[in-house]
């Protein structure tokens, strides 16, 4: 035990007298979140969407209809209440619903105000604000069309008022530092977790020192903890600086639990980590390890976990390939804790994926460790 | 230690990488107290060797004993009974003189108290008291080997192993530090050395030559020279190592001897 203490205290000593590096570690996240909460664009097609249709009529379904035949949307979901909706949208079954009020032909026909409701989900908020224009077109046209049909029906054409109401879960006022930040804490867990392991593993190979320490009676976990536990305090300060950071620059909530963010989080730490680890058993020198690191984590997760780029408008392959990118996971766990306040009955999945990849990789990382440089 | 004192013990040793032998049925003793000298040319299988006696790299074949506990086997034990400096010197730069110290101590569990106590010994001894808060990259090459080899000393192994220690210094440095060598022998502590410097081989008390993975020669410097018929350990090197076909062929080939 005073073994593994006398390696985590060199360890923390490499960390401070490295200020450099600390201090990069430290305030790259922190510029990252006023460069990111200024800067994201993005773009759609496939909404998910509900109907809620309580008393279904030959208006309704022509709109149903409407709305299944553009691409823009993906009929998953019709139910007839209200209520039913709160649960579809946490799941993240549905982005988007439209909600009918209950004779909702009739009204058209008697020229009376028909009343519908789009409920949009903004926690993604460039693609819920897109999603709403287009349920607005969609509904449009329609009445449009109405118009038209009666006014050559009837020369003097009855009035059709369809009359609508929109609403932005999650994130009303759309703002998108809502959304980047989530994916900026995966970024910085990654770049933490797996570049300086793999740069600070690989130095102690160049050195030689990683040689000392395999020949001495120390086991290889505890020259794995010795050398991650330092990093992960790091790694937490600065995830903490950035929700901080987030919240008095951006008002970004976090409206669900601190401590389940954390602990989803740690699970996505040891993830990264072990990704570091296998690269840095695989390179014998700090640059390869670095590139490494960067093509197989930092890349990734910048571009593949719906940080920048939401996963619903990539090509089908890569959509596909997103689902090996840890970062995906975490991202699309923390966005739900942080903006919809779900907990783990909802994201038990997305954690079962996580602790799954955890698993495997520590199991490939430590054999690849005790194999290669033991 | 029992059994006639042998500190290193390997029969029949072998490790093999896919199909290629780097070290080949290797059978040879260490005393307890001796300086044994272990040479070879680069990729003669050294390194390998070295390797599976600190309990780094599994034996394919044979066995091995090292302060009397098997190689393949205890791994802990052996790990505990050793000490190790490369050529590397395996030093923190960015720690101070005593935090290494202290580091070392803690991996091989001695306690606060003995760390203490080793530690003001060793930087009196090595005359590095004015130095134990400065880093180790800022003090000068001879010392920070000199300071290497007493981390390796520091848990009072029964093996220590120097895997080219005085590569990169000057001849003066490496004089003093073959000295601290001869004293570490004295004082019953088994030492296996590699080197390329061949005057250097002379100062051991027995030494083995390794070529393409066996062990082509072995014994006291004198009596391996007078067995050859070499004048020099230098010259018998150069001999043993031309017949390695790998190693002969691109440099002379006309002929193999």
């Amino acid at each position: 035990m005073s073994a593994l203490l006398g390696l985590l205290r060199k360890e923390a000593y490499h960390i401070r007298r490295d200020r450099r590096t600390l201090a990069v570690l430290i305030f790259m996240p922190v510029v990252q979140v006023i460069l990111f909460g200024f800067a994201i664009r993005t773009d759609v097609e496939n909404v998910r969407l509900a109907i809620v249709d309580p008393a279904p009529d030959h208006a309704t379904l022509a709109l149903r209809n409407r709305f299944a035949a553009t691409d823009n949307f993906r009929l998953t979901a019709v139910v007839p209440r209200v209520e039913e909706l709160e649960g579809l949208f946490q799941r993240g079954t549905v982005q988007q619903a439209i909600v009918f009020a209950p004779g909702f032909a009739d009204r058209i026909a008697r020229g009376l105000p028909a009343r519908v409701l789009i409920i949009t989900d903004a926690t993604e908020p460039n693609t819920g604000s897109a999603a709403q224009g287009y349920a607005l077109t969609v509904i449009q046209t329609y009445e449009r069309d109405l118009i038209a049909q009666q006014k050559t029906a009837s020369a003097a054409g009855a009035n059709v008022r369809i009359v609508l109401a929109v609403r932005m879960r999650f994130n009303p006022t759309r703002e998108s530092s809502n959304l980047f930040v989530p994916g900026l804490m995966a970024f910085i867990l990654t770049v933490i977790s797996a570049l300086m392991t793999a740069i600070s593993l690989t130095r102690e190979k160049e050195t030689g020192t990683l040689e000392a320490l395999l020949v001495s009676p120390l086991k290889p976990w505890q020259i794995i903890v010795g050398k991650v536990l330092p990093y992960l305090a790091v790694g937490f300060v600065s995830v903490l600086l950035v929700i901080l950071e987030a919240r008095l620059i951006f008002d970004v909530p976090l409206r669900g639990s601190l401590f389940l963010l954390l602990a989803e989080g740690l699970l996505f730490i040891l993830v990264s980590l072990s990704l570091g680890i296998l690269i840095s058993s695989r390179t014998s020198s700090q640059r390869v390890a670095m590139m490494g690191a960067m093509i197989g984590t930092m890349l990734p997760t910048m571009l593949l976990s719906g940080f920048i780029f939401p996963i619903e408008s990539m090509p089908l392959p890569l959509q596909i390939v997103t689902n090996v990118v840890p970062a995906r996971w975490f991202v699309e766990i923390a966005r739900s804790i942080m903006l919809k306040g779900v907990g783990l009955a909802y994201l038990w999945q997305e954690t079962l994926v996580l602790a799954g990849m955890a698993v495997v990789l520590l199991v490939a990382s430590t054999r690849s460790f005790s194999e290669r440089l033991a | 230690m029992t059994a006639g004192a042998l500190a290193i013990e390997a029969k029949e040793l072998t490790r093999t990488f896919g199909t290629f032998v780097a070290v080949d049925r290797i059978t040879f003793d260490v005393r307890a107290g001796e300086v044994f000298g272990f040479l070879g040319a680069n990729g003669a299988g050294k390194t390998t060797a070295i390797r599976m006696l600190t309990g780094l790299l599994a034996p394919s074949g044979g066995r091995a004993t090292v302060a009397g506990h098997d190689v393949a086997t205890q791994t802990e034990a052996v790990k505990r009974n050793i000490g190790y400096m490369s050529q590397r010197f395996s030093l923190y730069e960015d720690l101070t003189v005593a935090e290494n110290i202290r580091l070392y101590g803690g991996i091989y569990d001695l306690s606060a108290r003995e760390i203490r106590e080793r530690t003001d010994r060793m930087i009196g001894r090595l005359g590095l008291a004015h130095a134990a808060s400065t880093y180790v990259r800022s003090i000068p090459l001879g010392w920070r080997q000199k300071l290497a080899f007493s981390v390796a000393l520091l848990h009072e192994p029964r093996v220590v192993f120097l895997d080219e220690p005085t590569s990169g210094v000057d001849p003066i440095t490496r004089r003093q530090f073959w000295e601290l060598i001869y004293e570490t022998a004295a004082a019953g502590t088994t030492v296996l050395v590699t080197t390329h410097y061949m005057d250097e081989a002379e100062y051991c008390d027995r030494i083995s030559i390794m070529v393409a993975g066996r062990i082509a020669a072995i014994g006291a410097p004198a009596d391996v020279k007078r067995e050859f018929g070499a004048d020099s350990i230098d010259e018998l090197f150069v001999q043993l190592a031309r017949r390695d076909p790998a190693r002969a062929k691109p440099a002379t080939p006309e002929r193999t001897p």
